[in-house]
């Protein structure tokens, strides 16, 4: 799960992470209030949303009056915001964040991350701060330092020393510059993180180490013993389907095709999508049922799918371990009889239960294509669409 | 021969009162797996299909010598279940339960190090050893004993696989689910150096999925040390960066984890990589043409 800037700098907060005092502001009132209560000669108006590249696409502006901070939360909010991350048709800016500004000395990187390699969490650390980590991996890979972490010490002062080191922090910050690292590692932790990601971290004028931007994901599988950061989900940052299907524990993302899949298993969902697109055909959707559906849970990702206007078919490709065929049919049989089918339906069981599943389809007297494959019925559904 | 399991070994079921666990306890006793304890706190003396309950894995293991386990407990009590198995010195740990924080999993990793125990999973459809014992939840009936390896990020992709070979008269010798999560207890290269030492596995199939570099390390590892005809097929070439498709360790992040990188390091190391997932049998089959291979591993 996603969080905006303003939540992931309070929840580093906590922890003890140094990061500018700032408000949250969802009118330009709020703005012009949150920045006369922060009392700064200079303001930083930031538009929250939750893609990456908001500076390049206009969304952060900085204020040397109240006016200007009227004027800039003005243009901001409501401005839908294009940037390389969140696609061509952009995301519209809610909230703000308003923020002291503060004299910066120079940019640099700090990100946590799990290192899959290794099973650790890592720390990195670049002198290349404020431009995008994936670009100077790239390009200067060497400027990039690791510290892989030992999940029983965590982040062993001497690691963070020898981070602040390689990335040049000045010896006079070194200090604040390890209790940072160390704050942001706790934080990570304690909260299942998935991304910690600073960027940039600055050292000011004042003798400051501090959080300019932070970007935290956490691991969904641990919401549930976090209720506190899954009460900051943004539910108008996500795609409706989404979220409806996340209510159903179902595995759903959207994509731009016209044929709706329903798929059980990951790996199997990804490569229904791959043989639909094999055949010519545009897939509507990613939907992994899991593995403990219900007949209701199969009823409720066939409404999801059939709420998508574009699709013109619908797929659906099951072979069944965990999952029995019998529980998909019923569901399949149970979501038409509620809300009625008037597009092409292919149907392709194998596995647990499969005698009875068939056998449930072909006594609802629906209208189902029986596939005998999963070549088989990609084939049949493009073909239907067409 | 085969690996990691076959019909000696014994099993016990950790959280085998749940409902899962009920069902596929009882599809693995008609299979022929030899389920000799289950494992619930607090419901020691009963039984389930006829299958004995202890409170703690170590009374079971006392009571039957099991040297295996199966674990279904709730993903909150998952990583609890792994760490008690691993105390236990169990031989083989496999864990089907999906959706286990990552960072409990880190720290259990980091807790079997060193020690006997070797964890397959977590959330993977577990391991079999065809016409002989099945530990997990895949469906028996379409594996065939033979010569053919499998090893797999994904369960039902697994079974897809499994099925084409089988359809099409190649046996196995055991399919091997290694899971979705980014931090699991065994990779591609411990199933690969096991089939390479297994003598009657004759050939593999790896089956990978976008993200992370398992797939491309493997690859390596194949180009070294392989001395057995291997093909792949990667998931996901459709999937569009970011997105999380379903696995918690299949995502596109950074520029790192595409399947048509994947695909690309397979194939240099010498690993025929099927276009689709409808061709992973015939690939295979192609492959064993090639090597010669293919009346020896024809089974049925």
């Amino acid at each position: 799960m996603n969080i905006h800037e303003y939540q992931g700098k309070q929840v580093l907060r906590e922890f003890g992470v140094k990061v500018p005092n700032g408000h949250v502001a969802y009118s330009v009132n709020e703005a012009v209030e949150a920045a006369e209560k922060l009392g700064s000669p200079v303001t930083v108006v930031k538009a929250q949303i939750h893609a990456g590249g908001r500076g390049k696409a206009g969304g952060v502006k900085v204020a040397k009056s109240l006016e200007e901070v009227r004027t800039y939360a003005d243009e901001i909010l409501g401005k839908t915001l294009v940037t390389h991350q969140n696609g061509p048709d952009g995301t519209e800016v809610k909230r703000l964040l308003i923020e002291e500004g503060c004299d910066i000395q120079k940019e640099y990187y700090v990100g946590v991350v799990l290192d899959r390699a290794t099973s650790r969490v890592v720390m990195m650390a670049s002198e290349e701060g404020g431009t995008e980590i994936e670009e100077v991996a790239e390009a200067t890979p060497e400027k990039i330092f690791k510290e892989v972490i030992d999940p029983v010490v965590g982040l062993a002062p001497y690691q963070a020393r020898r981070l602040a080191f390689n990335i040049n922090i000045p010896n006079e910050l070194l200090g604040k510059a390890v209790k940072f690292m160390t704050a942001l590692y706790e934080a990570f932790v304690a909260k299942d993180c998935s991304i910690a990601e600073i960027n940039p971290l600055v050292t000011t004028g004042d003798n400051e180490v501090l959080a300019l931007d932070a970007k935290l994901n956490f691991d969904d599988n641990a919401l549930y013993r976090h209720p506190d950061i899954a009460e900051l989900r943004d539910l108008g940052e996500e795609d409706e389907k989404e979220i409806q299907a996340s209510k159903y524990d179902l595995s759903y993302v959207s994509l731009d095709g016209n044929i709706g899949c329903m798929v059980n298993g990951a790996g199997l969902a990804m490569s229904t999508m791959d043989i639909i697109k094999h055949y010519g055909g545009d897939p509507a959707n990613f939907l992994d049922v899991g593995g403990g559906a219900t007949a209701e849970k199969v009823t409720e990702a066939f409404k999801i799918i059939l709420s998508d206007k574009n699709v013109k078919g619908i797929f659906v490709n099951i072979f069944g371990g965990i999952m029995k065929c019998d529980v998909i049919a019923e569901g399949v049989v149970e979501a038409t009889k509620q809300i009625g089918l008037t597009i092409p339906l292919v149907v392709r069981l194998e596995g647990t239960n499969v005698e009875r599943g068939k056998q449930i389809l072909d006594e609802s007297g629906l209208n189902i294509t029986s596939a005998a494959s999963m070549a088989d019925g990609a084939e049949k559904i493009v073909a239907a669409v067409k | 021969m085969s690996v990691y399991i076959n019909k000696d070994t014994k099993v016990i079921v950790q959280g085998i009162t749940g409902g899962t666990a009920r069902f596929h306890t009882k599809q693995m006793l008609e299979y022929g797996t030899k389920i000799v304890g289950g494992v619930t706190p607090k419901k020691a003396g009963t039984e389930v299909e006829g299958v004995p309950v202890f409170n703690t894995v170590e009374d079971a293991v006392k009571a039957t010598g099991a040297t295996a386990s199966v674990i279904y407990v709730p993903a909150p009590f998952a990583a609890d279940a792994i760490i008690e198995a691993t105390d236990a010195e169990l031989d083989l740990v496999i864990c089907i339960t999906e959706h286990i924080p990552v960072m409990d999993m880190v720290k259990v990793k980091r807790y079997m190090e060193g020690k006997k125990t070797r964890l397959v999973g977590p959330n993977c459809p577990g391991v079999i050893t065809a016409d002989e014992t099945k530990i997990g939840i895949m469906p028996g009936y379409i594996h065939k004993k033979g010569h053919i390896g499998v090893v797999s990020r994904s369960g039902t992709l697994t079974y897809e696989a499994v099925h084409q070979l089988t359809e099409a008269g190649y046996g196995q010798t055991t399919a091997v689910g290694i899971g979705g999560d980014p931090v699991n207890g065994t990779n591609f290269i411990d199933v690969l150096d096991e089939f390479n030492k297994d003598p009657e596995t004759e050939a593999v199939i790896m089956i990978g999925e976008i993200g992370g570099t398992a797939e491309e390390e493997a690859a390596e590892w194949v180009k070294a040390n392989m001395t057995k005809p291997v093909v792949g097929f990667i998931g996901g070439v459709t999937a569009p960066p970011g997105k999380r498709m379903g696995h918690a360790g299949a995502i596109i992040s950074g520029g790192k984890g595409t399947a048509d990188e994947k695909i690309r390091v397979m194939e240099s190391c010498g690993i025929k990589v099927a276009d689709t997932p409808a061709v992973m049998g015939e690939t295979m089959i192609a492959a064993l043409k090639e090597k010669g291979l293919e009346e020896k591993c024809k089974t049925h």
